[in-house]
């Protein structure tokens, strides 16, 4: 362990730096303005599967992983909906998990935002018109930003977080 | 009447090769299987329906014979499995909530998948609009001094899937976990109905997507069976890269997940980077992270280009690099090997009886993968060796996991240095005429088996799909029982079964 945490000091970082095609260090700039005017420099998201495969899961996790790091951006999971200023929702939302997101949302905070992320999100996807889900969370609380793809990739998520900052900007 | 085993064992030469005759029961007959089942004479693959009757696929153990019984019932209503042999229970409870077909003599007839807010009931049967409001669900009840009960979900914590647990603890101490899944119920099965072949393959690989691939080809597996298509060897080969591609992915992921919840984060720092570099080989060559709709019927959508070969032998050596610290790492952390011994042990009697799949079977001695004892091609070419440890605590399915990395890997070399030439589809059929066919493949998490039959047109009658997870879940019970529950999110993480596989 000691070489490896030796290697960790003195070795180049995991962490992607300024990679020009994905865009995520200028992402990265502008997070860091919008987010400290509006919100002291932090965003803090509940993430709710209401339904979805676990691939959108798996890359919403991914974004945390050092390749990625979205902490850098001020970006950070948390618990509790009482301490979220964003509900990023995957999946069609199944009728089984209706109750359990609209109270989910219930409990967040004002001022707060929605985020669909993953194409069952936006419009129920290919499971869109089954007698168990309600074709997305649109149907259920009010959407502000959406991310498509099935599942969105991990620079996708962190890219479309920017988004919503500089909506969240206007609007105050 | 001829023995239920020497019934399934007849079916060894058909099996994988074609249509796969259902062999029809009389009540008396049904009942013997079941109860064959609960002996171990033959083990309970799954358990569906359709609209009129009811089906159970059973493997003889020696012969390795896999066949498929059926019942037609008239009076939607059918001797229970569940009753002698439990581990068809969810599966039973499931058909009464989308059949309305009732197990006789079954002792939980709570609903499972039917929380009561579909707006209907039986909705693979003929579905009536819900008229009275569904009663709450009655946990078991616990009975004892000093018992409190924590509720669970289904909203989690982390980034995972939704489901309700409800411990009941004595102090720290877990006396009974109850599960309560259902929450991701998507209405796959009717979906399902009607489609097009086509379609069918979507909806299978969006089932559990850390098992796309899984699902993918054992979808196709069925189906080709039922049309009596043969892929060509390319293409086989080709979805074996997947789905070595896929096990890597996952076991990577879920090692470091599982030292995360033991509070050891610099596991999860190491193994994350190498479950990235995987998901960017499989986009650069399969075209797609999750190499989703990579696999269709009768072969793979797109063939691996040299570039993509080149960055898929450079994962490989990449992983192999990087891997063998990381296992050091562990080994040599005796505070993080005392949360992981003896943690979450199960027996090897359970894993047998409920026929556990994958890393959870054989860390408690079940020893069984499907790669090499229900061989598909081009498993059978390759060399490959089945880890399987007796402890069947948290550290045993680490373990199971890590060794299954280095086999991959080492399967990805035979893959990619043998990969045969030639076309990746297969030329179309003979076209639609109605057929039945079963497809079974070992996922990362355990067998996944998919059975579907076409009707003339060749659109979906009825696609069943089983996930390992059926079989697992209800061991995760068993397994933290006299466990604090602060040990419960690494028993459960040692697991990692599916919601979504289970809820459909």
């Amino acid at each position: 362990m000691k070489t490896m945490l030796l290697k960790a000091l003195t070795g180049k970082p995991l962490t992607e730096a300024a990679p020009a095609q994905s865009g995520l260090d200028e992402l990265g700039m502008t997070l860091g303005l919008q987010a400290r005017r509006r919100l002291g420099r932090s965003l803090a998201i509940r993430q709710v599967d209401a339904g979805s495969c676990n691939a959108c899961e798996l890359e919403i996790q991914a974004t945390g992983n050092p390749v990625y790091d979205l902490d850098r951006f001020g970006l950070h999971f948390v618990a509790s909906p009482r301490h979220a200023d964003v509900l990023l929702v995957t999946g069609p939302v199944t009728r089984n998990m209706e109750v359990a997101l609209r109270r989910t949302y219930d409990a967040m905070a004002n001022p707060k935002w929605v985020v669909a992320a993953g194409d069952c999100a936006i419009d129920g996807g290919c499971f869109a018109g089954s007698y168990a889900v309600l074709d997305g969370c649109a149907a259920v609380l009010p959407v502000d930003v959406t991310i498509p793809g099935c599942p969105p990739k991990p620079a996708e998520i962190l890219r479309a977080l920017v988004a919503l900052m500089q909506r969240a900007d206007k609007t105050s | 009447m001829a023995e239920i085993s020497e019934l399934v064992a007849a079916d060894r030469d058909t099996f994988r090769t074609g249509t796969l005759q259902r062999h029809k029961m009389t009540r008396a007959q049904w009942e013997q299987a079941a109860g064959d089942a609960a002996r171990g004479y033959v083990t309970l693959l799954s358990l569906w329906a359709t609209r009129s009757a009811v089906h159970m696929a059973l493997m003889e153990p020696n012969s390795r014979g896999v066949g498929i019984l059926s019942l037609e019932n008239r009076r939607a209503e059918f001797p229970s499995v569940a009753r002698l042999h439990p581990p068809a229970q969810r599966l039973e409870r499931s058909i009464t909530d989308l059949f309305g077909l009732a197990p006789q003599g079954a002792e939980d007839t709570r609903p499972w998948l039917d929380h009561g807010a579909w707006g209907i009931t039986t909705p693979l049967a003929k579905a009536r609009p819900r008229e009275a409001r569904q009663p709450d669900y009655d946990f078991l009840p616990v009975i004892g001094e000093g018992l409190h009960q924590v509720p669970v979900g289904p909203v989690h914590a982390g980034i995972i899937e939704p489901g309700h647990f409800r411990f009941s603890a004595q102090g720290e101490t877990v006396v009974r976990l109850e599960e309560r899944l259902g929450y991701t119920h998507k209405g796959i099965d009717r979906l399902m109905q009607g489609a097009t072949v086509a379609r069918g393959a979507m909806l299978a690989q969006r089932c559990s997507g850390d098992s796309t691939v899984a699902y993918g080809w054992a979808y196709a597996q069925a189906t080709e069976a039922a049309q009596g298509v043969t892929p060509p060897p390319r293409a086989l080969w080709l979805r074996a890269i997947m789905a070595e591609l896929e096990r890597l992915a996952n076991h990577l992921n879920d090692i470091g997940a599982i030292c995360n919840d033991a509070a050891f984060a610099l596991m999860p720092a190491l193994c994350s980077p190498l479950r990235e570099k995987v998901m960017r080989g499989c986009d650069a060559a399969f075209g797609h992270r999750f190499m989703r709709d990579a696999i269709v019927p009768g072969g793979v959508a797109r063939d691996l280009e040299r570039d993509g070969r080149q960055a898929l032998e450079a994962v490989v050596d990449e992983v192999r690099r990087g891997f063998e610290p990381i296992v050091e790492l562990y080994d040599n952390r005796p505070s993080l090997l005392a949360r992981t011994v003896g943690t979450g042990r199960l027996r090897g009697d359970l894993a047998r009886q409920f026929a556990a799949g994958g890393y959870i079977g054989r860390a408690s001695g079940r020893d069984f993968d499907l790669r090499r004892d229900l061989p598909y091609a081009p498993y059978d070419r390759l060399t490959f060796k089945i880890p399987v440890r007796e402890e069947g605590d948290v550290d045993a399915r680490i373990w199971i996991r890590i060794e299954e990395v280095r086999q991959s890997l080492h399967m990805l070399d035979q893959l990619l240095g043998g990969l045969p030439a030639g076309d990746i589809q297969a030329p179309p059929g003979p076209g639609n005429a109605p057929g039945e066919g079963l497809g079974l493949v070992e996922g990362f998490r355990g067998d996944v088996l998919v059975w579907v039959a076409l009707d003339a047109r060749g659109r979906i009658r009825r696609c069943h799909m089983r996930d390992p997870s059926w079989f697992q879940w209800p061991l995760l019970e068993a397994v933290i029982e006299d466990n604090i529950i602060a040990d419960f999110p690494l028993c459960n993480k040692s697991f990692n079964c599916s919601y979504s596989g289970v809820d459909l």
